[in-house]
């Protein structure tokens, strides 16, 4: 078979082309597939299976039973289809030129090529055809393919494949392949095939010796011309032979109504079309190449990493697919199964976490360091465990357990219990007969000693024997005393034995009844009397003797030590004597000089110190009285031994007793009963800290035995680390832990079946008591009558239980090789650490690591050493350049565009990094310059200073140090809180950036088509509530805030100061005289807002009505108008009432006569300040507000019309001062920033915060507007169950000392010092909202808080005065959502405001608390469930449950949560210094400033004046600003007559210096201009306790008239 | 400032909103809009532009046209931030109320030369089948609150949308100093073909 290679060129042209026609074919035949089979009938279908099959038959396969359904157009087919493949070597009778043979060998292969291209589709063809019964023929067609493949190895090219098949060809035997590919080889393409042999032949027959190339292009063409008619193919296939040239039209053009094809036919076609993989798994050897085994790595011991998970199914899936495809072997590694990359997911992740809370961080050690954590499971797989089969076992075998103490245990069991454990131990004693054994060595001795000393009697004992003696001697002793306490412990066991059962005995009779069934049995062994008493007698005599002996040696000894020391001591007393005589004249000669001498005498002293004391003298050792051995050794042996002639007495223990029956005890003992019967236990089994199983729960028995019994067999894939077991308690449903055991892990040689069961003991410190008998477990409980010698016992006892190694089906014993155990012991250096090894300085030596990598086998293809590896490869290439982190991109370095060095320095990339860090100076900094040399210092300089004050206080703006702190702990707390809300702000809502419509409601449908009838102008229209506009598409300019003031009541008016009517100006009179009754007041109001200011028009009266809208422009800072930058906005609106004063001067000049100047005077009568804060967040702000009015105004004073027939005198007083209605919106309204999403951690039960979750939700949906809190956060950021809060809290004490004898006045006392507390708006400071809420002392030591702070320390003092006080969370005007404090005073409820310590009454109409929404004290919380919310129409009675909805409640009780306040608050002293230095500190600087905003005119300051302001002022805080002393102005007045004075006091919290001078500067006090005015400046600081101030400044000016 | 020491470079693009392909919609219009970084300013120009209503020929092509001229200069110091063309989609829905058809953004080609770009658009999606309904009843589909969310990355998980039509822009870029302040756009040399990019 030479020709295929010599024609081999030109085959391979033909064959391409013949290839190219035949896949276009394929193709198209693959559409028209359907059609042809539509077109044909059943028979058809069969004639091309009886080809395969007769073809299968022709071949050795074996199938041949197969052939049977044969059909008549078999010889036909049967022709064409040999004289095409040319296998058989039988039937190529009439072809036989060599030159066809050429040919065909090559086609053949090349089909078959073209079928293994094809193989998809071909074996679910065939098996379709064949049957249904797929799988095992498909597995078994794959199995002859793999045999063919045998001896042809995987084809490189088609070259060598198409030799190859030459070379099959030329054989003439079909191999397996052969026969497989003939099998399933496509035979759509068989009929133009057929054709085309046909031609050829026909042609052959014209010409016989062409060349192939030239058959090969008739070939084609008549290809071609076969496509279009390969529908009838089979139809010529059978016919070929007779009609080859007469093919008639009739055979190519077919016209056929189309067919019906039936659901199960069309189902068959589509199986030959579609290829279904099976499920089933495939044999291992159908995936490796011949004859191969597959190997496992594992077991080679190299690692292998973990595979991904696919499930079985898909595999299998995928491996059938993939073995139908052409050298789909490849896929498979040596095991047989497909190749995978470990599974890339690591448990933990890889890449340190790096936290950019701080900016300038070294950027290479950005990383925290943890303390590595040992990785429980990755590390340590048991070799080979990965391996389903490779199964190790651990057998564990919970027997049952035994209570030695149960908190059911009632006094009977606990002294049963202890008899039963004495009992054992004497069981063990006796056993062990530890006695028994030392006596008779005791004996032995004796006699070895009497032996030796017999036998030398006579000679002179040498120094060995005499050695040997005295070591028999001691030797004796030891045994002596060993025997003597063993004894006395056997007799002391028993006597307790007999004790306890004694005890018992009597229990039982005291109690009348029988808990235990223990019954001891003392059994009396007599002896024989005298032999009894002889031996006593000799052991007696002999121990006598033997102490003689001793005594007299030790006599002996201390004999000749005395004699020694008395020698020294004689020797030392001379010494001494010789000595003193010597100091002695030494004294004398220095006895003048006192110092000298004294050191003299301590130097000799020390010097001779030791000696200097004599040793006593020793005294002579007595002589040993020999008598009292003998008593003392008969003591001793009437004390631990037996009497002579005594009978033996042998316990015995038995459990015959009877219990007495339950209805026979009485009620404690049967509740006892019933407890115990109650109770279950169940012991889990956790493996290495993971529950793996669990016992059965049997019930506790009467006895406190529980029996399991259960062997629990663990399939480990870890290696163990732990095994230990829980006990659990079970009562009813619930169950808790009893006690945890440890179970060591059994070494690889216990197996099943070895071991015996194994006791461990367990013990819980839980506190248990009862109310029955049950004696409860850490309680202390007595025995004696008299209730002493208290004992306190422990729940504890002992698990029965054993782990082993189990044992598989062929006795091979589950354990893991010794070698591979961590835990165990390591064997030589299979598992190295490396640090232990080398140590950890040795790890940055190469070396070393080398050699240890070496010695421990490292396995180069695990991860885990892959970076040791590297290193070593690195080392010993040379280069030391192993990184000393590892990095994700540990190629970074190449990338860095330039050094980090470049980076810190240049201060572009510090621009841009600032930015991205979202620092607040940078957020939104435009146009970083391109280059470096463009960025100025200048940019940093504010960040930088900023930076520099977070380290250094700047006393001087705080004025007090400790402000200074506090303000630098808020900015931290700031940050940290700050820094968490930027991370949530990054997680968004779907209604953050999609709009989207709410569902409608069928009520707001229904609505909505009202609507459409509604008429388009209605005479009454309705309200509609403005459109809320998010922030971020807006700009300045577009935000107004609208002020519209509408009215006030209640101003001051002017009183006339005609005190002194003779020297009362012209102009003083002017002012009044026209219209003394009518012009009061010209009261107008001043709004001033970020800087812009606007006033009202004047009006008359004191109560007057202006109904003026003041628009204020608002911008944001920045430009920034998102919702946090919106809401961190610290603008305050400021609403000053003013009267508007007109003088007229009457100028008397000479040359011009009268002339009349007017001014016009403002003077300042009071403000109100509103936070823009709190309009944002409000959306609007509508009521009537107090007007914060100085206590004294001078030169006005209030009318008291209103009240003179008032008759509460309480009321009256609360609800004097002015009074002004305001509207206060923005437009257009802003969305107010919702609250954070994020859920915060927390310390409270998951149980409890439902619930509050729960109650919160519940409340919200009844009433919306209703707030309620239940749960707050703290300044940690924990969510705090809100009564922790309360608890009562001791106000300082000098506030209390102020009032000794009635603490009801200190009351308002205690509310003033809250209130001083200066307020910080957490909305404000906090950026967000989000209300933290700190701890009294935490507020104490901030000094700042919001008014839940105040509201909550007020309401902790009230508790601590004693009254009753409640925290209302409602809300009020200005505030907003805020806390109030509700106390309950002579059946008065008086409601506080914490922040200015008013308190108000409930029927108050001015009071500020607009809504209830609950109340909370430290036990519950209650909701407002009331038809309204207004305090005035509440009813404050919490116990009424329609009114109040209490959290805690019967069915969710208080679960008795502990305070988060202190046990009590500790307050600095006031400081009287720092106050008065801060006072004038503030005098100060307010002078300056006044001068400083008086530029024009020169500013002068009335001394006289001051000093008496000066006075007034601790007036004033003593009766705080309450009442205005009439006195006071009538004094002033008579001080400064000639003056007209206009002044007032201001008092204010002191928090810094800045809010101060804004105060002072909003009065406008330095406005006047007239020429001759003068000022008076005073300022008083308060101090109270805590460094809490008091300011008060007295401004006045004085016009001289 | 010297031409040699440039402190800014500039992008100028001019081009075309040239049209949409929205099977099912007619009579649209275009919003448009630029999103660019902080170091990032228009000189000359339009910023936001709306465009015209079209509605489809009645030929075969079933295209939307526009031509709605872009021209707009930038100018800018750092090459992060660079723009990105947003462009929104509106037209009447059966009711005749105005709802959005599509979103879309690209960024501004880099390279100087033409480019066109066919903008694949997607509009939010309703959260549950009933909102679907209603919106499509009462005419107020889901919308972004911000059309240049879709030039931004942050946020965009928690929305849902579908895909419908597509926007096709040309674009004419010239850049000025890019290269003196060492930016390389693209291929060096002269052969800035016009790259036929899509989206």
């Amino acid at each position: 078979m030479e020709a295929p290679e010599d024609g081999e060129e030109d085959e391979r042209e033909a064959l391409k082309r013949h290839l190219r026609a035949e896949r276009q074919k394929r193709k198209k035949r693959l559409l028209e597939q359907s059609s042809i089979q539509k077109s044909r009938d059943a028979d058809d279908v069969k004639d091309v299976t009886s080809i395969q099959q007769y073809s299968a038959d022709e071949g050795p396969s074996e199938k041949a039973d197969d052939s049977v359904v044969l059909s008549k157009s078999r010889t036909g087919s049967q022709k064409g289809l040999t004289s095409r493949t040319q296998h058989t070597h039988h039937l190529d009778d009439f072809v036989k030129r060599r030159l066809e043979e050429k040919l065909k060998a090559a086609r053949s292969k090349g089909e078959s090529l073209q079928d293994k291209e094809a193989s998809l589709e071909f074996p679910s063809r065939l098996h379709s055809l064949r049957d249904r019964d797929t799988v095992t023929r498909f597995d078994r067609e794959a199995d002859a393919d793999r045999a063919g493949r045998r001896d042809s190895p995987p084809p490189l090219s088609t070259r060598v494949r198409f030799r190859e098949a030459a070379r099959q060809v030329g054989k003439g035997l079909p191999t397996a392949e052969e026969a497989f590919n003939f099998f399933t080889l496509n035979f759509d393409p068989d009929p133009p095939d057929v054709i085309e042999t046909s031609s050829r032949r026909r042609q052959k027959q014209r010409k016989t010796t062409d060349e192939d190339e030239e058959h090969e292009d008739v070939d084609e063409d008549i290809q071609e011309e076969n496509e279009t008619q390969s529908e009838e193919a089979p139809l010529v296939q059978t016919q070929e032979d007779l009609f080859v040239i007469d093919q008639s039209p009739q055979d190519f053009l077919e016209i056929r109504k189309a067919e019906y094809v039936g659901y199960q036919k069309l189902l068959q076609l589509q199986s030959e079309l579609l290829f279904t993989p099976s499920f089933r798994t495939v044999p291992t050897s159908i995936k490796l190449p011949e004859n191969m085994k597959p190997r496992y790595l594992e077991d080679e011991g190299l690692y292998v990493g973990e595979r991904p998970p696919v499930s079985l199914t898909n595999e299998n899936i995928l491996e059938n697919r993939i073995l139908k495809m052409e050298e789909g072997k490849k896929w498979f590694g040596d095991d047989g199964r497909i190749i995978a990359l470990p599974n890339p997911i690591k448990e933990s992740s890889t890449r340190p976490p790096l936290f950019h809370m701080e900016e300038a961080l070294d950027p290479a050690l950005q990383t925290v360091y943890r303390k590595a954590v040992k990785s429980k499971y990755a590390n340590l797989y048991i070799a080979g465990a990965a391996d389903p089969e490779g199964d190790y076992q651990l057998d564990v075998d919970v027997s049952g357990l035994i209570f030695s103490h149960h908190p059911l245990f009632s006094r009977e069991h606990i002294l049963g219990a202890r008899l039963a454990q004495m009992y054992d131990q004497y069981l063990t004693r006796q056993r062990n007969n530890l006695t028994g054994h030392l006596t008779d060595k005791l004996n032995g001795l004796r006699n070895a000693l009497r032996n030796m000393l017999e036998s030398h009697s006579g000679l002179n004992p040498t120094q060995a024997l005499q050695q040997r003696i005295s070591e028999y001697n001691l030797e004796v002793r030891n045994t002596r005393h060993l025997r003597d306490s063993e004894q006395e412990k056997d007799r002391t066991l028993l006597k307790n034995i007999v004790k306890v059962w004694k005890e018992i005995k009597a229990l039982r009779e005291f109690q009348k009844f029988t808990n235990t069934p223990y019954k001891l049995y003392l059994r009396r062994e007599n002896v024989d009397r005298v032999s009894d008493e002889q031996d006593y007698e000799d052991e007696i005599l002999a121990e006598v003797v033997e102490l003689e002996a001793e005594t007299e040696e030790e006599y002996q000894n201390k004999l000749a030590e005395y004699k020694k020391r008395l020698e020294e001591w004689k020797l030392c007393r001379k010494k001494q004597k010789a000595k003193k005589k010597k100091q002695k004249k030494k004294k004398k000669g220095q006895a003048q000089d006192d110092t000298e001498g004294e050191d003299e005498e301590q130097d000799v002293s020390e010097s001779e110190g030791p000696t200097d004391e004599p040793p006593p003298k020793p005294e002579p050792p007595e002589r040993p009285d020999l008598g009292s051995i003998e008593q003392w050794v008969r003591e001793k042996a009437l004390r631990i031994r037996r009497k002579p002639g005594e009978a033996i007495l042998i316990p015995e223990l038995s459990a015959s007793a009877n219990i007495t029956a339950s209805e026979l005890c009485p009620r404690a003992e049967k509740a006892r009963r019933e407890d115990v019967a109650r109770r279950s236990l169940f012991t889990k089994i956790l493996y290495n800290d993971k529950e793996v199983s669990r016992t059965d729960s049997r019930s506790l028995n009467t006895d406190f035995r529980v029996h399991f019994g259960q062997i629990f067999n663990l399939k480990i894939v870890n290696c163990p680390q732990s095994i230990s077991l829980q006990v659990f308690e079970e009562i009813g449903s619930s169950c808790s832990l009893l006690a945890q055991v440890f179970l060591p892990v059994p070494e690889p040689s216990v197996v099943t079946g070895s071991v015996p069961l194994e006791e461990f003991e367990f013990s819980s410190n839980q506190r248990v008591m009862f109310d029955h008998e049950g004696v409860g477990s850490d309680v202390p409980l007595s025995f004696e009558a008299d209730g002493s010698n208290k004992q306190s016992l422990l729940t504890s006892g002992k698990v029965s239980c054993c782990v082993s190694w189990g044992i598989g089906d062929d006795d091979v014993p589950l354990a893991p090789p010794i070698s591979q155990q961590p835990g165990g012991v390591h064997s030589g250096k299979g598992h190295l650490d490396a640090v232990s090894y080398i140590g950890a300085s040795g790890l940055y030596d190469m070396k070393k690591i080398g050699e240890w990598a070496k010695q421990s086998r490292l396995d180069p293809n695990d991860p885990k050493n892959a970076s040791i590896m590297q290193l070593l490869k690195v080392a010993s290439s040379g280069e030391v350049t192993a990184p000393e982190y590892f990095r994700l991109e540990h190629l970074q370095e190449e990338f860095n565009f330039v050094t980090d060095e470049e980076l810190e320095k240049s201060g572009r990339f510090r621009l841009l990094k600032l930015r991205n860090q979202e620092v607040a100076e940078f957020r939104n900094y435009k146009f970083i310059p391109a280059l470096e040399r463009e960025v100025t210092d200048t940019v940093f300089q504010e960040y930088e200073k900023r930076l520099k004050e977070g380290e250094v206080i700047d006393t001087k703006e705080h004025l007090d140090s400790h402000r200074a702190l506090v303000a630098k702990y808020l900015q931290k707390i700031r940050e940290s809180v700050i820094n968490r809300f930027l991370l949530a702000k990054h997680h968004y809502l779907l209604s953050d950036l999609v709009t989207e419509e709410e569902i409608p409601t069928i009520g707001i449908l229904g609505i909505n088509l009202f609507k459409l009838a509604e008429p388009k102008r209605p005479l009454k229209p309705q309200r509609k509530e403005r459109k809320k506009v998010t922030a971020q598409n807006l700009s300045d300019g577009d935000i107004k805030l609208l002020v519209n003031i509408i009215r006030a009541y209640d101003i001051p008016v002017r009183r006339l100061q005609s005190n002194k009517p003779g020297q009362s100006s012209h102009s003083a009179l002017q002012g009044s005289i026209g219209l003394p009754d009518q012009i009061q007041v010209r009261p107008f109001v001043e709004v001033s807002f970020q800087r812009t200011v606007l006033q009202t028009a004047t009006a008359d009266g004191p109560n007057p009505c202006w109904n003026e809208e003041l628009q204020l422009p608002f911008s944001a800072p920045n430009g920034d108008y998102s919702t946090a930058s919106l809401q961190s906005v610290k603008d305050e609106v400021f609403i000053n009432i003013f009267d508007e004063v007109v003088h007229e001067t009457v100028m008397n000049d000479k040359n011009r006569g009268k002339s009349i100047q007017t001014h016009i005077e403002k003077r300042w009568l009071g403000s109100v300040k509103i936070p823009f804060s709190t309009i944002y967040s409000q959306s609007k702000i509508d009521g009537t507000f107090k007007v914060n009015t100085p206590a004294v105004l001078l030169g006005y004073s209030k009318e008291k019309s209103h009240f003179t027939n008032s008759g509460f005198d309480i009321l009256r007083s609360l609800s004097e001062g002015t009074f002004i209605t305001l509207f206060i919106t923005v437009d257009p309204q802003l969305v107010p920033g919702e609250s954070v999403r994020e859920k915060f951690d927390t310390q409270e039960d998951e149980r409890l915060l439902q619930a509050s979750e729960r109650f919160e939700r519940d409340a919200a949906q009844r009433y919306p507007d209703r707030p309620c809190i239940t749960t707050v956060i703290d300044l940690s950021g924990k969510t705090v169950f809100i009564t922790r809060y309360i608890r009562p809290l001791s106000p300082p004490k000098e506030l209390l000392d102020e009032f000794p004898n009635n603490p009801l006045e200190a009351t308002p006392l205690v509310a003033r010092f809250v209130s001083l507390i200066p307020s910080l708006p957490d909305q404000v400071s906090f950026s967000a909202t989000c209300d933290l809420w700190s701890t009294c002392d935490q507020f104490l030591t901030l000094l700042a808080g919001d008014e839940e702070e105040h509201a909550v320390l007020l309401c902790n003092y009230f508790l601590s005065l004693g009254k009753k006080a409640w925290l209302i969370i409602g809300t009020a005007i200005p505030e907003g959502p805020t806390a109030y404090v509700l106390t309950l005073e002579q059946n008065l409820y008086l409601i506080w405001n914490p922040c200015s310590g008013q308190f108000y009454g409930q029927y108050d109409t001015f009071c500020p608390l607009q809504a209830v929404g609950c109340l909370v004290n430290a036990d519950n919380v209650w909701f407002n469930i009331q038809q309204y919310t207004s305090p005035m129409r509440v009813s404050f009675d919490i116990t009424k449950a329609n009114l109040w909805k209490p959290f805690f409640s019967r069915t969710f009780s208080h679960p008795g949560l502990s305070s988060i306040q202190p046990e009590e608050l500790v307050y600095r002293r006031t400081d009287r210094a720092a106050a008065a230095e801060l006072q004038d500190r503030i005098e100060r600087i307010l002078k300056e400033k006044i001068m400083e905003w008086r530029p024009r005119q020169p500013t002068r300051w009335n001394r006289y004046c001051t000093t008496t302001l000066k006075q007034f002022l601790p007036k004033l805080e003593l009766i705080r600003g309450q009442d205005v002393a009439e006195g006071h102005r009538h004094e002033l007045q008579s001080l400064l007559g000639d003056y007209r004075i206009s002044g007032f006091p201001l008092n204010l919290v002191f928090s810094e210096i800045r809010p101060i001078i804004e105060a002072v500067y909003s009065t406008g006090i330095h406005s006047v201009q007239a020429s001759n005015v003068e000022f008076a400046l005073a300022v008083y600081v308060h101090p109270y306790p805590n460094n809490v101030m008091s300011v008060w400044i007295y401004l006045a000016s004085l016009v001289l008239t | 400032m010297a031409a040699s020491n440039p402190s800014v470079f500039l992008l100028t693009v001019n081009g075309h909103i040239e049209g949409a392909n929205f099977p099912e919609y007619d009579n649209l219009y275009c919003k448009y809009c630029f999103v660019y970084g902080h170091d990032w300013a228009p000189t000359t120009g339009l910023e936001e532009g709306i465009t015209q209503i079209a509605s489809k020929s009645s030929q075969a092509s079933h295209r939307l046209i526009w031509n709605f001229p872009l021209a707009t200069t930038f100018k800018s110091t750092n090459p992060s931030g660079w723009p990105q063309l947003v462009v929104s989609v509106y037209g009447p829905d059966v009711f005749g109320n105005d709802v959005v058809r599509g979103y879309g953004a690209t960024h501004i080609p880099f390279t100087p030369g033409q480019h066109t770009k066919t903008i694949p658009m997607f509009v939010p999606e309703p959260t549950w089948r009933l909102q679907k309904f209603t919106g499509w009843l009462t005419g107020r589909r889901p919308e972004y609150t911000d059309p240049k969310v879709v030039a931004q990355g942050e946020g965009r998980e928690v929305t849902r949308v579908h895909s419908q039509g597509f926007v096709s822009v040309s674009f004419l870029i010239m850049t000025k100093d890019m290269k003196k302040m060492d930016y390389e756009t693209g291929p060096s040399g002269p052969a800035n073909k016009p790259s036929a990019t899509s989206g």
